[in-house]
């Protein structure tokens, strides 16, 4: 199959980046629920995702099952490569 | 219920392919303080922790499947263009002969998984250290698998898991403070 452009996977990294700030800052936000500095940066972020998801999956597909499939494509998350395909 | 999604959490790369280095890092995968054993205690220990700590607990449990599927995908790449001969300088051949060029729950001396590497004490504290305990186990592990690999682009990957073990240790001391607090409060659990 062919693998993707670089552009496609600047995407997906910077939505990594994103991904991996949010996971963070729930675990940080598990032991530290009144930083309103921290909740606020989560929401912002989590905000954020939305329009780069959109990006990423017009590239790769759906990244998740019980989604609209993504326009452009032809099913779900099924098809496209795989991450260890990259 | 879980939905998967098609990402890894951190990108994975490897200069070549290498399968000692995959022999290595197999400790990660089906080892005593590996990314399976500790995805499976933390699911595990959720329905007896209390409620303040079964968030922390679930998302960490997360996180930690999710460092298995780098490890897996470190090791598929080191390893899927191997030829017989790099096997067997890599002494995987028992491996080889086994499973083929399969994945397996095992360690770096070739023993499978066990469910011995996993406590559940259903006691908050005891489980709380344990896991305070695993991650640094966790973290010394991938220490020591830098230490003997050469690969840049691997050991990046390596790096951002030695640190993940680091924050989880952190936020797993402040679990058991916030539980120590809750304990002097009221002293029927
Ligand atoms: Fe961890």
């Amino acid at each position: 199959m062919k693998q993707p452009t670089v552009k496609a996977m600047n995407l997906l990294e910077q939505l990594q980046a994103l991904d991996f700030t949010l996971v963070e800052l729930r675990l940080y936000l598990h032991t530290h629920p009144d930083d309103e500095k921290a909740l606020q940066q989560y929401n912002e972020t989590a905000g954020q995702r939305v329009t780069l998801k959109e990006q990423v999956e017009e590239e790769f597909g759906s990244l998740a099952p019980n989604e609209p499939f993504t326009p452009g494509q032809a099913s779900g998350w099924g098809e496209g490569l795989w991450p260890w395909q990259l | 219920m879980f939905v998967y999604e098609k990402k890894l959490l951190y990108p994975v790369k490897v200069s070549s392919c290498n399968p000692k280095l995959a022999k290595y890092l197999i400790e990660q995968y089906g080892g005593a303080d590996g990314e399976l054993a500790a995805a499976l205690r933390y699911m595990n220990q959720r329905y007896t922790i209390p409620d303040k700590v079964i968030g922390l607990l679930t998302d960490i449990a997360m996180e930690e499947f999710s460092h298995l599927e780098m490890i897996a995908t470190m090791v598929f790449k080191l390893t899927k263009d191997a030829t017989p001969d790099q096997i067997r300088d890599a002494g995987l051949e028992p491996h080889y002969v086994n499973h083929g060029s399969a994945l397996y729950y095992e360690n770096a001396g070739g023993i499978p998984f066990n469910a011995s590497y996993i406590a559940g004490k259903g006691d908050p504290i005891a489980d709380l250290y344990e896991d305070i305990a695993a991650e640094e186990k966790a973290r010394a592990t991938y220490q020591y698998i830098i230490d003997l690999s050469d690969d840049p682009d691997l050991n990046d990957g390596l790096k951002f898991l030695r640190e993940r073990e680091i924050v989880h240790g952190q936020r797993f001391r402040e679990a058991v403070e916030m539980l120590k607090e809750n304990y002097s409060e009221r002293k029927v659990f």
